[in-house]
């Protein structure tokens, strides 16, 4: 069956990719969390302007193939390979956790920010304890979603020479001549990241219905 | 609700299965292929009427396609139509398919192609994958830089210099031998390594000189430098065992390098 010759001898080759991958995506995973919500925060705003430039990313960003973006970064402003990997998920995510987060946010009912802003809260207020304490709930489950796309995503980095897992299976298959077996293992490597992930999300999801 | 579990045990039992099938089939593919199918390949290519070759599409001078007229072009494509005329008989009874440094022996393994003639140097490590034919093309390994770049030959490869190579390329491994300090990146195709070091991504640029040759020819501020440090012959490769298509061929290479054509086709591309 499968030749873990092909494992075993290029563990650390595997295990350096990795790590990339590893760093790339933390990096990515709070990056984008903190960028999607700035959005969706604009997209509900109650200013014009903000709602504007949150629909023009939002739908910019959504609707360009990822590795155009990741090429944009690599080839058009330069950065390293691993640095516009990030950098262009970072990007294409929080395009897509706008749109978690905004959904959730609008889930919440209306009276909810009637009633706070009637009892005197300012809108900030209201988002901060209100609003976006409800809407996390509903959020969870879609925002693991981007959270696994995302890990799986990384791989483009492999393509701008990024050092990720999928860029040294590349090299390792390029030099062994061996396809099939050497991304097999790839894949073993990516679930152990988003089986966990996924796990972790189901955990969270039964903690904060718990709290209700 | 029991129903429920059945369903998904039966779902899970189905995945594993699909998973050990796919595993194994890959391997007996590997062992079978190299047997009863691939012996009277040139048979199989005499029956069809047709030869199935895999080319590149990105490398100018020897397989590029060109974008007005979408055909192949090059010298690589020349000498696989004059092969096709010595085997088939006609120059046209030819399916050029692409393939990438590191696409292209996984597709000839597959049976997916009959030959690769796309810039494949001979090397020992192949020769244990695949079968070549007589060298076609004397080729040896060189570097691209920017007009005016420090890096004047390997010797300059320092700490701190980044190498840009092609996936799959015997020049990255070289690379790695000649200049061990150099930081060597590699990616997908020529295309893309040459828009990286015009991005500046990298000091140089390396593969063969025939390559490079294309890429200066296409962007004048682009210039090869030190000289070529490795022997790089290129070779036709088949699918191992393949013995009557390697005669095939080479009969076909004699023939064309007896009669001049040979020479015709490498002075209408290579110019030195």
């Amino acid at each position: 069956m499968l030749d873990f010759t092909i494992l075993t001898e290029n563990f650390d080759i595997y295990l350096e990719g990795y790590k990339t991958t590893i760093i790339a995506s933390l990096i990515a995973l709070v990056a984008s969390f903190l960028l999607g919500t700035l959005i969706a925060v604009f997209r509900i705003a109650p200013f014009k302007p903000l709602n504007w430039l949150g629909t023009v990313y939002v739908e910019f960003i959504r609707n360009i193939p990822l590795l155009v973006i990741v090429f944009f970064f690599f080839f058009g402003l330069r950065f390293s390979g691993p640095v516009a990997g990030a950098t262009g998920l970072t990007i294409y995510t929080a395009a897509f956790i706008a749109e978690a987060i905004r959904a959730g946010i609008l889930s919440v009912p209306k009276g909810q920010m009637e009633a706070a802003r009637s009892s005197g809260l300012t809108y900030g207020q209201t988002m901060r304890l209100i609003i976006l304490p409800q809407a996390i709930k509903i959020v969870i489950p879609p925002l693991g979603n981007q959270f696994i796309n995302l890990v799986k995503n990384s791989s483009i980095l492999g393509v701008v020479a990024g050092l990720d897992l999928m860029y040294h299976a590349d090299l390792i298959s390029s030099r062994t001549y061996v396809t099939f077996d050497v991304y097999i293992f790839v894949a073993l490597f990516y679930l152990s990241l988003t089986i966990p992930l996924s796990l972790g999300v189901g955990y969270m999801e039964k903690r904060l219905a718990k709290s209700n | 609700m029991l129903k429920k579990k059945s369903f998904f045990k039966l779902a899970l039992v189905s995945m594993v299965a699909v998973l050990i099938l796919a595993a194994c089939g890959s391997k007996e593919e590997k062992t079978s292929g190299s047997g009863e199918e691939s012996k009277n390949a040139l048979e199989q290519i005499k029956d069809r009427d047709k030869i199935i070759i895999g080319v590149k599409h990105d490398t100018r001078l020897f397989g590029l396609k060109n974008p007005s007229t979408g055909e192949v072009e090059g010298f690589d494509i020349d000498i696989a139509r004059q092969l096709a005329k010595e085997i088939v008989g006609d120059e046209n009874k030819i399916e050029f398919k692409e393939v990438t440094s590191k696409t292209r022996i996984p597709l000839l393994n597959n049976g997916d192609i009959d030959a690769i003639v796309a810039t494949m140097t001979i090397t020992e490590e192949r020769k244990k994958e695949v079968d070549f034919t007589d060298v076609y093309f004397e080729a040896g390994q060189s570097l691209l830089v920017k007009k005016g770049s420090k890096i004047k030959s390997i010797e300059d490869l320092k700490k701190g210099t980044k190498v840009l190579a092609v996936k799959g390329s015997t020049s990255a491994i070289n690379i790695r031998e000649k200049a061990p300090e150099a930081t060597v990146l590699e990616f997908e195709n020529y295309a893309e390594a040459f828009t990286a070091l015009k991005s500046k991504q990298g000091d140089a640029l390396t593969t063969d000189d025939a390559i490079l040759y294309g890429m200066a020819d296409e962007d004048p501020s682009y210039e090869l430098v030190g000289g070529t440090f490795t022997e790089e012959p290129y070779g036709i490769a088949v699918k191992k065992g393949n013995t009557e298509l390697v005669d095939a061929l080479n009969d076909g290479l004699k023939k064309l390098r007896d009669s001049g054509k040979y020479d015709e086709i490498h002075d209408k591309w290579i110019k030195e």
